[in-house]
C-alpha cells in the first residue's frame, strides 16, 4: 500500500501540488517605509501618515495597550516560532502621489505588476464586471468602478479613504463586530492596520457588480495587517470577493487580518475568498502567516451572511469566519476548502452564534491533506437561552492523501434552549488505492484520477462561489477537469 | 498461415505481499472464443483479472501475458486499457461526487484522444450513451447518480456493462458479472453481452455459476484451483459441476 502510494499517487501528486508558486516574483518599486519595529511612536506615524482623526489614533493606541497585556494564543493545533514583532515593518507603501483619480496616475511598475497577477484593474475591461480595490502592502492603489457603484449610492472605497470621507460610518461600525480586545491578532491589526476596504451598500440596492478586494504583500519584510468592513442596509444585496498573492521569499511574513460584515434587516452578504499566500517551500521554509478574524454580523430580521473560502495558500492558516446571528429569522452559512501540502499547517473552521428566533446556520467543511502536511477544522455553534427554534447543519469531511499528512476536527457544540436542532456530520476519507485502480482501468491516468476525485469531494463548495471566482478556485485546486465542476 | 492468439498467457507466476496466486499459468485466446472459468472460492480466479489488466499489487516474477502480440505484462492499467482489454470489476468502487454523466464522458473522450479523434461535446455524448442506454435497458435517471455511490448490486453491474459498450472493449473480462442478479436482470445482462460479442472479440467469463451459461454459450470453461488451470472442457463440463462440484477435480 505505501509502495503504491509511492509508486502511482506520489509523482502526480507531486507534480500536482507542488506545481511552482507563479506568484512568487517580486517587484523592484520605491517605498515609503516607517522603519521596523513596534511600539508607540510608529502607531503616531502610522496614524498621522493617513492623516486619520483623533478618535482612531485613540483606537489604535487603545489596541496596543491591550495588545501588549495578551499572549499568543496556544489553543490551537499550530506550531512555530515565537514572532518577533520588533523586527517586522508596518507601514510600507509605494510612493504617495497625489490622489489617484484614474489609472494614468498609476505607477506603471503597479500596472504591469498586477496585469502579471491577472487583475483586472483596466477599466476598460468592463466585460469583466468586477470592481476591484487593490491593496500593495501597506496601501490601497486604486479602486475601479466607483463612479459607476456611486450612481447607485455605493461607496466602495479604501479603508484610509474612508476615514476621511465616511467618518460616520467608520466612527459607527469600526471595532463593532471584532472588538479590538477580541484577541491577539485582532488587538495587533487594530493598533497598527494600514489599509483594506470599505463598501456600503444604501437600502434596497442589489450591487450590480462584483466587488472584490486583492491583498497584495511585496515587500519582504513587511507585515500586511489590513481591515476591511462592509455594510449592507435594509434590503441591499452584495456579493463581495477577496484574492491574495505574496512573493516568494524564504523568512516568514506575518498577516493578520480583520474583516467586519454588518447585515441590517433583509440585507444578504456574499464574501468569497481564494487565499492563495505563499505556502513556504518543499520543506516549509518561508510563507505567510496567516492570522485572521473574520466575523460578520447579522443583525437586522432575516438578514444573511454567507462565507466561502478556498484556503490554499500560506504557510499557516488561522481562521474562523463567524457569524452573530441576533436578528429573528437570520441566517448564516460557512462553506470552506482547505487544502494543505507539504508542510503547510491549517487551523480553520467557523463559529456560529444563535441569538435571534428562528435563526439558521450551516456549516460544510472540506478538508484536503497531502504530504506533511496538518489540517484542522475548528468548529463553535452555540445556541443562547432566548434562540428559540434555532437550527444548525454542520458537515466536515476530510481527505487524506498519503500517509503523512494529518487531519483533525474538533466541534464545540453548545445549546442553552431546548427548540434547537443541530446535527454534526463527519467523515475521513482516503483517495484508496481501488478507486485509483478502477479509474486507471478505464483509461484515465493517475493524476487525471486525483483531480476527479478532488473535484468531486469539493463539488458542494466549489458550486458556491461566484462564476469568477469558481474559475480560480478551479485552477489553484487543479480541477482541470472538463465538465466536472458545475 | 498459424493464426496468433488474441491472448497468450505463458508460464505466468505472479504474487501478492509474497504470496503466489499463479503458478505456472498458461491460456490462450482466440479472437471470436468465449472462455469461462470456474473453481471453488479462493483458486485465483478473481486474481487472474486483476493481474490481466494491471493491479499494481500483483508482480509478475517469471513468464509474460501477450495481447495483440504486444508483451503488455509491465504496461500500465491505463495502457491496457486503451489497447482494448476492460475489465467489468465485481464490485465496482463508489467515486464521491462525481456525477456518472461526467465520468462517461470522461472515459469515452479519453479513449478517443488516444485513438487521435476528436473529443465530443456534452451534448452529442449524451446521444451515444442514451442509445447504449437503451440498448440495455436502462433508465437515464443513472446519470445524473454520482458513480455507483448508493447503486444496487444489480445497477452496479449494468454500469459496468453500459461502460465496456461505450469503451468498445475488444477483450472483456468479466468478474462475475452474474452474482447478485435476479433472474430477469441475468436474463437482461446476458443479452447484452450477446449483443456485444463479435468474432473480433474475446470474452473471459468468470463465474460460479452455471446459470448464466445457460443464455451465453462458452467455447471453453476452465477450471482453476489453487492457481492454476486444471481441467478444462466445453459447455459441458459446467453443467456437471453443476452436478458433481469441484472436489472430484482436485486430488
Amino acid at each position: 500500500m505505501v509502495d503504491l502510494l509511492y509508486k502511482t499517487l506520489n509523482p502526480s501528486l507531486t507534480r500536482l501540488i507542488n506545481k511552482p508558486y507563479e506568484y512568487g516574483f517580486h517587484t523592484v518599486i520605491e517605498n515609503d517605509i516607517i522603519k521596523k519595529g513596534l511600539n508607540e511612536k510608529i502607531i503616531r506615524l502610522i496614524s498621522k501618515k493617513k492623516n486619520e482623526p483623533k478618535f482612531l489614533l485613540n483606537f489604535r493606541l487603545k489596541a496596543f495597550k491591550k495588545w501588549k497585556q495578551m499572549k499568543c494564543p496556544e489553543w490551537s493545533q499550530l506550531k512555530f516560532a515565537e514572532i518577533d514583532y520588533q523586527n517586522i515593518i508596518y507601514y510600507s507603501a509605494p510612493p504617495k502621489r497625489k490622489k489617484l483619480n484614474s489609472l494614468n496616475e498609476v505607477d506603471p511598475k503597479l500596472l504591469t505588476t498586477f496585469e502579471k497577477l491577472g487583475i483586472p484593474i483596466s477599466e476598460q475591461k468592463r466585460l469583466t464586471n468586477v470592481a476591484v480595490d487593490i491593496v500593495f502592502d501597506s496601501i490601497s492603489i486604486i479602486t475601479t468602478f466607483k463612479k459607476d457603484l456611486s450612481k447607485y449610492g455605493i461607496i466602495f472605497s479604501s479603508i484610509s479613504e474612508a476615514t476621511q470621507e465616511y467618518i460616520y460610518f467608520i466612527k459607527k461600525y469600526l471595532g463593532t463586530v471584532v472588538a479590538y480586545k477580541d484577541n491577539y491578532f485582532a488587538a495587533l491589526n487594530s493598533a497598527v492596520f494600514t489599509d483594506g476596504s470599505f463598501c456600503y451598500i444604501p437600502k434596497n440596492v442589489k450591487c450590480p457588480m462584483e466587488l472584490s478586494t486583492y491583498f497584495r504583500i511585496n515587500d519582504k519584510n513587511s507585515g500586511q495587517f489590513e481591515r476591511t468592513l462592509i455594510i449592507a442596509d435594509e434590503n441591499s444585496n452584495v456579493s463581495y470577493l477577496e484574492g491574495c498573492t505574496a512573493p516568494q521569499y524564504s523568512s516568514y511574513q506575518l498577516h493578520a487580518a480583520i474583516v467586519e460584515l454588518v447585515a441590517l434587516k433583509n440585507a444578504n452578504i456574499k464574501y468569497s475568498t481564494v487565499q492563495n499566500w505563499y505556502a513556504g517551500d518543499k520543506v516549509g521554509i518561508g510563507g505567510v502567516y496567516n492570522f485572521v478574524t473574520k466575523r460578520g454580523l447579522c443583525e437586522g430580521l432575516n438578514s444573511k451572511i454567507s462565507w466561502t473560502q478556498v484556503e490554499t495558500g500560506s504557510n499557516i492558516t488561522w481562521k474562523y469566519p463567524s457569524c452573530l446571528l441576533i436578528g429573528n429569522r437570520s441566517q448564516g452559512e460557512f462553506y470552506s476548502i482547505a487544502l494543505t501540502t507539504n508542510y503547510q499547517q491549517a487551523d480553520t473552521g467557523s463559529k456560529m452564534i444563535h441569538i435571534g428566533e428562528n435563526t439558521k446556520s450551516r456549516i460544510i467543511s472540506k478538508g484536503i491533506s497531502t504530504g506533511q502536511s496538518r489540517n484542522t477544522y475548528r468548529g463553535l455553534v452555540k445556541i443562547l437561552s432566548k434562540s428559540n427554534n434555532a437550527r444548525n447543519h454542520t458537515q466536515c469531511d476530510s481527505l487524506l492523501i498519503g500517509n503523512l499528512s494529518n487531519a483533525n476536527t474538533f466541534p464545540l457544540i453548545t445549546v442553552g434552549n431546548s427548540t434547537a436542532k443541530t446535527e454534526h456530520e463527519a467523515s475521513t476519507s482516503k483517495i484508496g488505492e481501488e478507486q485509483l485502480f478502477y479509474l486507471s482501468q478505464r483509461g484515465i491516468s493517475a493524476e487525471k484520477a486525483i483531480e476527479l476525485m478532488i473535484s468531486g469531494f469539493c463539488k458542494d463548495i466549489l458550486n458556491k462561489l461566484p462564476l469568477e471566482f469558481a474559475m480560480e478556485a478551479d485552477q489553484l485546486l487543479s480541477l482541470k477537469l472538463e465538465g466536472s465542476i458545475g | 498461415m498459424h493464426k496468433i492468439p488474441f491472448l497468450n498467457i505463458e508460464n505466468l507466476e505472479v504474487s501478492i505481499n509474497k504470496n503466489k496466486i499463479l503458478k505456472k499459468f498458461n491460456l490462450k485466446i482466440y479472437k471470436g472464443e468465449i472462455h469461462t472459468i470456474m473453481g471453488p472460492n479462493g483458486s485465483g480466479k478473481s486474481s487472474l483479472s486483476k493481474v490481466l489488466s494491471g493491479h499494481p499489487d500483483y508482480k509478475s516474477s517469471k513468464g509474460k501475458i501477450m495481447f495483440k502480440n504486444i508483451d503488455i505484462t509491465y504496461l500500465e492499467p491505463e495502457q491496457r486499457s486503451h489497447m482494448g482489454m476492460f475489465l467489468a470489476f465485481q464490485y465496482p468502487v463508489e467515486i464521491p461526487g462525481v456525477s456518472n454523466e461526467d465520468f462517461l464522458r470522461l472515459i469515452y473522450n479519453t479513449k478517443q484522444k488516444f485513438l487521435n479523434i476528436n473529443e465530443i461535446d456534452p451534448l452529442k455524448f449524451l446521444t451515444i450513451v442514451t442509445d447504449k442506454l437503451k440498448s440495455i435497458n436502462m433508465s437515464s435517471s443513472f446519470l445524473n447518480r454520482n458513480v455507483n455511490e448508493g447503486f444496487s448490486g444489480g445497477e452496479k453491474k449494468f454500469n459496468e456493462i453500459l461502460q465496456m459498450l461505450l469503451l468498445n472493449a475488444e477483450l472483456a473480462i468479466l468478474d462475475e458479472a452474474d452474482s447478485g442478479l435476479d433472474i430477469d436482470a441475468l436474463r437482461n445482462i446476458a443479452k447484452s453481452i450477446n449483443n456485444f460479442m463479435t468474432k473480433d472479440k474475446s470474452i473471459i467469463l468468470i463465474t460460479h455459476y452455471q446459470r448464466i451459461l445457460e443464455y451465453i454459450k462458452p467455447d471453453f470453461v476452465h477450471v482453476m484451483h489453487s492457481g492454476k488451470i486444471i481441467k478444462t472442457g466445453d459447455a459441458s463440463l459446467a453443467k456437471e459441476l453443476e452436478l458433481k462440484g469441484y472436489n472430484w477435480l482436485i486430488k
